[in-house]
């Protein structure tokens, strides 16, 4: 009954969107943790807002969507953080600013081209189980290579995102950790996308870490945790979104809301 | 002769084009011990900013062991603890341990991994100002006092050659104060430790401070506190009676 049950896992695809998703998962939950607390939750929103506008031009312009994507988001996630410091807004008007840019450009793109069709769709609500293998690959290496900027910059990231003005006392260049925070959000949230989609991608950043900040003992059980919720709820939304024939994004974010309600009553009762 | 830890020559910030500080002088040696007092919105941490490069100043020059703050590269020569209120976030998952350990950044190269003396050193700091049995408690979950001990472990950590500690005694316990304030004496005059605290208590800190810097948004005194107590400004500024009040406690402290 048990073999019956795991069969699926025996087709490609659903292996294929396993490890994408896992790897994407650890990644988007450690990043998480640092915006969450640095207060810039909702960046990913605005960036995923911006990578839709950059998909409906590279669709309008017929170039891969992905391409023309990464660097536009890249760009606006260091005009995020330029507006929040030289302008001195507050990051939440900031980053609304530019997901509004981002929208607009994107309905803008899709008016002037009479619509995109199904294209502009999947990448909204994102589809893992249609990853190819040069995705996976690309998904597996990038996030990699992202954790281990991670790794790299943890004590600096840390340092900043407790206090800004002792870690710039103790000689980090804060300047330069914010923009390596918020390019890595760019390039993971372009990464994310094909997986839960635009509309979902800022869930995957921020419910793990507010996960595991409700259970966290120490901060790096708090990004250990985060990762561990980010991965269960990819791994058991895609496995369930399978069996029950459900949109696999949304799976996979009210699984993630899910862990969250059982931290927060386990602190409550603790 | 002594080495310049701080120099300020002529130092003015405006704001909005509103004066916060005009034509600040003065020079803090190795070694030395400076209590900047003065009250609030006189300019106090501004120019503590101003001290660090945070901000620049529209006009004058500081010096920071003889550099300029914007080219200035050891940082692990400071420790620096700024205002609480402004700067800390009490929700912050993290261990008194490694919240001290962070003091250590500018001592590390990359990859900046944990090694046994930074371990060591935490541990030190942590029995210095008495947090070792709470090391492994989440600092948002501890009591002001004890988040300031925390922070204050984190600004002595890497041995700083230059404190400077923006009211660092804030919801501090009398004990704790008095031991903390021996520990700071204890730096300063055994390892010649530079130190700068901001503080409103005019009356303990003229008890350790070797010079005073009593700012109002200009230098209105900067020299003992023996001839703070005796000086025509500042008895002018106060009123004799005020400056009575703040020499006469001090005369009770040292008793």
């Amino acid at each position: 009954m048990m073999m019956n049950a795991l069969d699926f896992l025996s087709h490609a695809f659903v292996q294929k969107a396993l490890i994408a998703g896992s790897f994407i998962a650890v990644l988007c939950s450690t990043l998480g943790v640092f915006l969450v607390l640095r207060r810039l939750s909702l960046i990913g929103d605005g960036l995923a807002h911006v990578t839709f506008g950059s998909i409906a031009v590279g669709l309008f312009f017929k170039s891969s969507p992905v391409y023309v994507a990464v660097p536009i988001v890249m760009l606006s996630s260091l005009g995020i953080l330029k507006l929040i410091e030289k302008a001195r807004l507050y990051g939440d008007a900031a980053i609304g600013i530019v997901s509004s840019l981002g929208i607009a450009a994107g309905v803008l793109m899709a008016s002037i081209a009479g619509g995109f069709n199904v294209d502009l769709f999947s990448y909204l609500f994102g589809n893992i189980l249609s990853i190819s293998i040069e995705e996976v690959i690309a998904s597996i290496v990038l996030s990699i290579i992202l954790i281990t900027v991670i790794l790299l910059f943890y004590q600096e990231l840390l340092s900043v995102t407790f206090d800004e003005e002792s870690a710039k006392a103790s000689g980090v260049n804060t300047e330069r950790i914010n923009s390596i925070l918020v390019l890595l959000t760019a390039l993971t949230v372009v990464l994310a996308m094909k997986m839960v989609g635009i509309m979902l991608v800022s869930a995957l950043l921020i419910i793990p870490s507010v996960t595991a900040l409700q259970m966290a003992r120490s901060f790096k059980s708090t990004m250990f945790i985060a990762a561990i919720a980010g991965v269960l709820s990819v791994v058991l939304g895609i496995c369930i979104s399978f069996v029950a024939d459900l949109p696999t994004g949304a799976t996979i974010v009210l699984l993630n809301i899910l862990f969250f309600v059982c931290a927060f009553i386990y602190k409550t009762l603790r | 002769m002594p080495v310049e830890v701080i120099s300020v020559d002529g130092l003015s910030f405006q704001y909005n084009a509103v004066d916060v500080l005009a034509d600040i002088s003065f020079d803090l040696s190795e070694g030395g011990y400076m209590g900047l007092v003065g009250p609030n919105g006189s300019g106090k941490t501004t120019l503590i900013k101003l001290l660090l490069g945070f901000q620049k100043p529209t006009k004058g020059a500081v010096k920071l062991f003889g550099y300029d703050p914007a080219g200035f590269q050891d940082w692990y020569k400071i420790g620096y603890l700024p205002q609480k209120i402004v700067s800390f976030n009490p929700n912050f998952p993290a261990t008194v341990k490694e919240i001290v350990a962070l003091g250590l950044i500018s001592r590390k190269k990359l990859p900046k991994r944990s090694r046994r003396a930074d371990k060591l050193a935490v541990g030190h700091a942590m029995e210095l100002m008495d947090i070792s049995d709470i090391k492994n408690e989440l600092i948002g979950e501890l009591s002001g006092g004890q988040q300031q001990r925390a922070l204050i472990a984190k600004a002595i950590v890497s041995e700083p050659e230059l404190l400077i500690l923006d009211e660092p005694t804030t919801a501090i316990d009398p004990e704790t104060r008095e031991k903390f304030f021996s520990l700071l004496k204890e730096l300063n005059e055994q390892k010649k430790v530079t130190i700068i605290i901001i503080t409103h208590d005019t009356g303990t800190i003229g008890k350790y401070a070797s010079k005073l810097l009593y700012l109002d948004k200009k230098i209105i005194f900067y020299g003992s506190f023996e001839a703070f107590c005796v000086s025509r400004e500042m008895s002018d500024y106060f009123g004799e009676y005020s400056q009575h009040l703040i020499c006469h406690r001090h005369d009770v402290i040292n008793q």
